[in-house]
């Protein structure tokens, strides 16, 4: 395992804030077919750190490797463009454009030539109906129907196919489940272990243990902006994450205080 | 504009009757502009019946609506670029007078060509687009508060340059022909120039919102301005454009309007503000952004100049035109929330 080169690694990578230290000292790898669970409680540096992943901000200090190469992404796009895909929690859809629309923002498909390129909408609605598709959505078949009218899971899945078909090779989730129900979330899972069968690498971020656990081969514990505990599929239980993201704190100490404070 | 097949009705009305009525329905909904139509379709039989004695259907009475409402017409689809886009400008009601002063300013006072003229009035109100742009991007503030600042701002300094340049608020222009006949002429059946200006436009802007790649990034900008940024869309960039676009359609229809009359005066215009937004919300672009369509915005227009204009032509006493207005804009209000609720819940292929 430790001889493949991962696909992105972070090395010692530190991001402030003015005076505000967010993340301190971060490593971390992810190779390609690999889903890697971020986890961590509100207020770890979770989304500091996808956006350091997506080009958002610049770290102060560290490095970050793609390919075993040192690169800096000077924007999101730049990020983008080199195949890191961030999805977040309501997918960046845009509920009041159609399906193909949706899938094709900032890249549309055009015909025609120079200043008259237009927007090619029977291509957009093709594509983007035959990658959701693929993706186990069947029920959805026309393009020009607006996002709005899709369910929850469904969205987070349109994001997905999308970031898959432009060749994305790293996706980032940001708690694709939080605000879905059983079934929902469930289906979630099943396209992130798609998205994984096709080769690329996951980072998946969540606080629910159990989501995690469903689907991820490597776990990153956050703790107040510095990996607590990094370890593999099958080394720990549910019941040692869910203390560690307490932040240490084990779950019996935490009940033995709501009870207290009851008591009181 | 018959090339508006990007809401044909989908391929797949393949499955029951039923579903085939529902999705027909559905698609038409999808379709703000049918609403502003019949709108516009209703305002004018009403004002077609009552003012048929007075000529309101002859060519003059045409020309006196469509002339009002090519003036505001100009104007309101970049403003409703930015509504959807999710922002709002007003102060377009200086940027008009401060136009009308610069041409006048420079062509009438101190005797420029005419060409030259218009550069600097299409710069200046370039300029005041791009400060508006840049103060919303930089500093997330609301663009109806910076844009009400630069309402005054921008209003303020027209009346000072006007009364330091040339010691008058009112100046008079005259142009040369070429001028009159491509900004300020009655052309046939009484239309202004500005007329053919707004139909050309509305083409144009028309292609760019639904038909070109810019028009989906105007979507995503006002449906969920941080994906759009994640998706590569240049955000800032974008709403800067706008502003200058809205801005530089305010100076057209001002150099217009001064053209046609030979003089300018530096008044502000607050209510071509009201009635932009009007214009725009009766056309079915919703005020919280991401949805609306050219067509909505041209037939909204159109409303307002039939209930401003007709109601000259009819029996009832003219303030009731605003009574109408008021009644009118509450309904699209409604509808339009009724369009997104439903938009957003139902779909063409229930199974």
């Amino acid at each position: 395992m430790s001889d493949r080169i991962p696909i992105l690694e972070l090395r010692n990578v530190d991001k402030s804030f003015g005076p505000i230290d967010v993340l301190h000292d971060i490593t971390l790898k992810v190779h390609e077919g690999e889903v890697l669970c971020l986890l961590g409680d509100n207020g770890a540096g979770k989304s500091t750190l996808i956006k350091t992943l997506a080009g958002v901000y610049i770290p102060n200090a560290g490095q970050i490797l793609m390919d075993g190469e040192p690169i800096q992404f000077r924007n999101p796009r730049d990020a983008h463009n080199r195949g890191i895909a961030t999805v977040h929690q309501f997918g960046g859809t845009y509920p009041l454009m159609s399906i193909g629309r949706n899938f094709f923002v900032g890249v549309e498909p055009t015909k025609g030539w120079g200043p008259f390129k237009m927007y090619d909408r029977r291509r957009a609605n093709k594509i983007s109906i035959r990658e959701l598709q693929e993706f186990g959505i069947t029920r959805v078949d026309d393009g020009d129907r607006l996002v709005g009218g899709l369910s929850g899971g469904e969205r987070q899945s349109l994001s997905i196919a999308r970031a898959v078909y432009f060749g994305a090779r790293v996706l980032i989730l940001d708690e694709p489940t939080a605000a879905l129900g059983v079934k929902q979330a469930a289906h979630v899972l099943r396209i992130v272990n798609e998205a994984k069968r096709r080769g690329l690498a996951v980072i998946f971020i969540t606080h629910q243990v159990m989501h995690a656990l469903a689907v991820g081969d490597h776990f990153a514990v956050l703790i107040r902006g510095s990996i607590a505990a990094d370890f593999r599929k099958g080394e720990k239980s549910r019941e040692e994450i869910t203390d560690l993201m307490a932040g240490g704190e084990s779950m019996a100490d935490l009940e033995s205080n709501i009870t207290s404070d009851i008591a009181i | 504009m018959s090339s508006d097949s990007t809401y044909s009705t989908n391929d797949s009305t393949d499955n029951v009757t039923k579903g085939t009525m529902m999705s027909s329905i559905i698609a038409i909904l999808r379709r703000p502009e049918v609403g502003a139509f019949v709108g516009m379709l209703l305002v004018f039989s009403f004002f077609g019946y009552f003012g048929f004695d007075r000529n309101f259907l002859s060519p003059f009475g045409t020309s006196s609506w469509v002339n009002a409402a090519s003036t505001v017409g100009i104007i309101a689809i970049p403003v409703g670029f930015l509504m959807i886009a999710g922002e709002l400008d007003i102060s377009i009601g200086a940027v008009v007078p401060a136009a009308k002063m610069s041409i006048a300013i420079a062509c009438g006072h101190y005797g420029l060509p005419i060409l030259m003229g218009l550069l600097i009035t299409f710069a200046i109100a370039a300029f005041i687009g791009w400060v508006n742009g840049t103060i919303v991007t930089r500093t997330n503030v609301p663009s109806l508060i910076v844009t009400l600042a630069t309402l005054f701002a921008v209003s303020g300094l027209t009346l000072f340059l006007s009364l330091l340049l040339t010691d008058r608020t009112t100046q008079a222009l005259y142009s040369p022909d070429w001028a009159k006949e491509l900004f300020g002429a009655y052309h046939f059946w009484g239309f202004q120039s500005s007329v053919f200006w707004w139909v050309g436009l509305a083409i144009v802007f028309f292609l760019v919102l639904h038909h070109s790649p810019w028009g989906n990034w105007i979507f995503a900008l006002g449906g969920d301005k941080e994906s759009a940024r994640n998706a590569g869309v240049p955000i800032n960039r974008l709403k800067i454009a706008l502003f200058m676009l809205a801005s530089m359609a305010a100076a057209l229809s001002g150099v217009s309007e001064t053209i046609l009359s030979n003089s300018a005066t530096t008044t502000t215009n607050f209510a071509l503000i009201f009635n932009t937004i009007i214009a725009v919300v009766v056309g079915g672009v919703l005020l919280t952004g991401g949805f609306g369509t050219v067509p909505g915005i041209f037939f909204g227009t159109a409303t307002l100049g039939i209930v401003q204009q007709g109601i000259g032509y009819t029996p009832f006493d003219r303030n009731l035109s605003s009574l109408i207005i008021g009644v009118m804009l509450l309904i699209a209000v409604l509808m339009n929330n009724t369009f997104r609720r439903m938009a957003t819940t139902m779909s063409t292929t229930k199974r």
